[in-house]
């Protein structure tokens, strides 16, 4: 009915936009399944339920709070309304220290403990994380 | 302060040539005669203005001159000489001056270099890099002016983030720069070919060595960038999807694919519309890179509620060149009859084609990953992260296709190719899966995954080998940057599956033993160097028999007020083992980061030989 040439194109266009949508479609999965959220100690506080998603959680590191050993750095995390445990041991950036922004990634275990499997470093000492300026802000 | 007014007063000159260089080629446009040497003269003027404008600010700097707000917000009397220089671009104000040199710079360049082609062609690429040089210097001069100047001056200055006094960053953002900014005389030749339909074989051969020039400059600052953070930020890896990357990656991309389009664009007068569209892609890229990394929009989106002014002007900015090239695009552009020209599926055009697929869904990724939080933070001030999982899991699948079609491509010929007489393609398929699968036999996880991306990847590398020998110096500069690209991909992979990372605390005098490693904490020393305090960690590492000793470093900065520390990498053929240490709240224990990295230099050394195909194609370009 058609002409070879008509036939070709309609299946060219057709393989073209059924690509367009797989791929569309891959990248929005893949983004909704990696991305990292941040919330601050009262976040995870009031949230009605935890998920298991990897999070990101950042604040103060509280004073005398750090207690390090040979194979972990433990310390809590406050935006000074309420407080995390965290529990990690790996590589600390330079400027982590109490008293100074901190953002740790990871898994909350409860409401009261928070397994860190990353530190993020900062940048300088007057760098504070955006999310964190936000929190201390809200507060 | 009189360096600084002189080169303000430049500035504003600068600017001010900009009208006689448009009156002229207006002028020269209409009459049949030459080109008018005096644009030539006037641009040669501006270059100057700006070099002395630029001058100036590097003389500030020099001389610690503090009433200068840029000086002062970067430099300190106590930094060492050479950073001085370097902090004149370590910043926003002087690094879009940079900018505009490098614009000025290249389009006299072009002028000089251009003058066998048509004289319309020319003028019109200067009036269109004239809008270019004319939106800098209007938004140096009027919303960041490197010449502000405060009194009475300050007496000492801030300081230059210690993480950046830094030889491998210090030449990273010119170099960076070069490669942008290349981008704009991309840019405004094709918008000028494109009104004057000349978009032709004699074009193709002409824009290629600026592509060419821009593509070599590009890669080797991403390079520079990758190697810094390697050994400066002690995270031991050299990418990390970060935006500040990605920014770069973008318009590399871009690049790249009109590097390919513009090889079928001579040989064959086809793919002008993709190589129009890249152009003006590639440009807003490197426009967008300079500025989402200058402007600090990338640390916090509320930086740029801080100062909108900036913002808003570049916005602007860039979307009137959007605007205008769009215009040209869709008002002048006419796929001529050659376009029609058909060609076979077994043929170099249909497989550059593909690349160019590939490469676009590469970079929409890159810039979904990118500007998507950014986004989101703007609209509903929800924050988020997309972290490398994102591009892996997006990136890797898509990969060993597009490696396979990057090894059969180039032994397709033009128009129609066959593939008799083959055979030992499907053969180098088997043995390349097979070195694979042998490789990694012996390391359990994700097996296939690996054996396949490997495989493919080795298949690249065997094609290329075999070419360098049959073909000789035929394609000898395609063959060298695509066999280097093998050597990327299968250093990296190596480097991520054969990596170990030992992280622990110790003390002074402790020891820390596994089955594999055993790492002593042997002293510490403290060193006073001229602007930092340094302390230094001995470290001695055995493994089996060798015996390795380590010397990390944490420098105490006294301006700004900064600790960093300093990997201390011991660099073998085979692979390299780096050590970092740091301070946890000034107690005894110090955080104590071990990796050994296989062919982690076979990866710079990729990179350089991608890039050194460039440089020969380029020279090759210039013979004819």
């Amino acid at each position: 009915m058609y002409g070879r040439k008509v036939k070709l194109r309609f299946i060219f266009i057709l393989l073209i936009f059924l690509v367009l949508t797989l791929s569309v479609f891959l990248v929005l999965k893949s983004l909704e399944e990696n991305v990292i959220y941040f919330k601050s100690p009262s976040d995870v506080k009031t949230v009605p339920e935890l998920d298991s998603k990897k999070i990101r959680i950042g604040g103060m590191v509280k004073k005398d709070s750090i207690e390090i050993s040979n194979n972990s750095v433990n310390f809590i995390i406050t935006d000074f309304k309420n407080e995390i445990n965290v529990i990690y041991s790996g590589a600390v950036p330079n400027l982590f220290s109490e008293g100074k922004g901190v953002v740790a990634e990871g898994f909350l275990k409860d409401r009261n403990f928070f397994q860190a499997s990353k530190i993020l470093a900062k940048h300088d000492e007057n760098y504070m994380p955006p999310e964190v300026k936000e929190a201390l802000k809200e507060k | 302060m009189i360096y600084s007014s002189i080169g303000y007063y430049a500035l504003i000159f600068g600017l001010a040539i900009s009208l006689p260089i448009f009156f002229f080629s207006i002028k020269n446009f209409k009459n049949h005669e030459i080109l008018d040497s005096k644009i030539i003269s006037f641009s040669f003027i501006q270059l100057l203005l700006v070099i002395v404008s630029f001058l100036g600010l590097i003389v500030s700097f020099l001389l610690s001159d503090f009433s200068n707000d840029t000086v002062f917000n970067n430099s300190h009397t106590t930094k060492p000489l050479f950073y001085k220089i370097s902090g004149t671009w370590g910043n926003h104000e002087g690094s879009l001056l940079l900018w505009l040199l490098v614009l000025t710079l290249f389009i006299f360049i072009f002028l000089v270099r251009s003058k066998n082609l048509l004289k319309k062609y020319r003028i019109l690429t200067v009036l269109f890099q004239q809008i270019i040089i004319i939106g800098f210097f209007i938004f140096l001069i009027d919303s960041s002016n490197p010449f502000n100047h405060t009194f009475p001056s300050p007496s000492e200055g801030l300081g230059l983030n210690p993480i950046l006094q830094d030889p491998a960053l210090a030449i990273h953002p010119p170099i960076l720069y070069l490669g942008y900014v290349g981008s704009s005389i991309i840019f405004s030749s094709v918008l000028a070919a494109t009104c004057l339909n000349y978009i032709s074989k004699t074009w193709a051969i002409h824009i290629k060595n600026w592509i060419l020039i821009s593509w070599i400059f590009l890669s080797l600052g991403i390079l520079l960038g990758s190697i810094w953070a390697y050994y400066e930020l002690g995270w031991g890896g050299f990418w990390f999807w970060d935006p500040v990357e990605n920014v770069s990656l973008m318009p590399w991309l871009a690049l790249t694919t009109l590097l390919h389009c513009v090889l079928v664009l001579e040989k064959r007068s086809t793919l002008s519309s993709w190589i129009i569209i890249l152009s003006i892609t590639t440009f807003t890229l490197s426009m967008c890179g300079t500025f989402l990394v200058r402007s600090g929009i990338l640390n916090s989106v509320h930086t740029f509620a801080n100062d909108p002014e900036r913002g808003l002007f570049i916005l602007s900015f860039l979307f009137i060149l959007i605007f205008i090239s769009l215009f040209v695009f869709f008002v002048f552009h006419k796929s001529d009859e050659q376009e029609v020209i058909s060609f076979s599926l077994f043929s170099k055009e249909t497989s550059i084609l593909i690349n160019n697929w590939f490469m676009m869904y590469f970079l929409s990724v890159v810039i979904i990953g990118t500007v998507y939080p950014i986004f989101l933070d703007v609209i509903s001030s929800e924050q988020i992260s997309v972290g490398p999982p994102f591009y892996h899991k997006l990136i890797i699948p898509f990969l060993i296709p597009f490696l396979i079609f990057m090894a059969l491509g180039p032994q397709l010929s033009w128009i129609r190719g066959k593939l008799d007489g083959k055979i030992y393609l499907i053969l180098f398929l088997i043995i390349s899966f097979l070195i694979s699968y042998l490789i990694l036999k012996n390391f359990g996880n994700n097996i296939l995954i690996n054996t396949i991306l490997i495989g493919s990847a080795f298949y690249l590398f065997l094609t290329t080998i075999r070419d360098f020998f049959k073909k000789k110096l035929q394609n000898f500069s395609q063959n060298l940057s695509h066999f280097g690209f093998s050597l990327l991909i299968l250093s990296i992979l190596f480097n991520n599956i054969f990596s170990s990372e030992i992280i622990t605390n110790l003390k002074v005098g402790e020891t820390f033993k596994n089955k594999k490693f055993e790492i002593k904490f042997n002293d510490l020393k403290k060193f006073e160097e001229k602007n930092y305090v340094s302390f230094k960690g001995y470290f001695l590492i055995k493994e089996n028999n060798s015996r390795e000793n380590l010397e990390p470093e944490l420098r105490v900065y006294n301006q700004p007020n900064i600790i960093t520390s300093e990997a201390d990498i011991k660099t073998t053929f085979l692979s390299d083992k780096f050590i970092t240490m740091n301070t946890v709240q000034n107690e005894e224990y110090f955080n104590i980061r071990y990796q050994k990295k296989p062919f982690m230099l076979w990866i710079w050394i990729s990179v350089v030989l991608i890039s050194f195909g460039g440089v020969i194609s380029l020279f090759k370009n210039r013979d004819i």
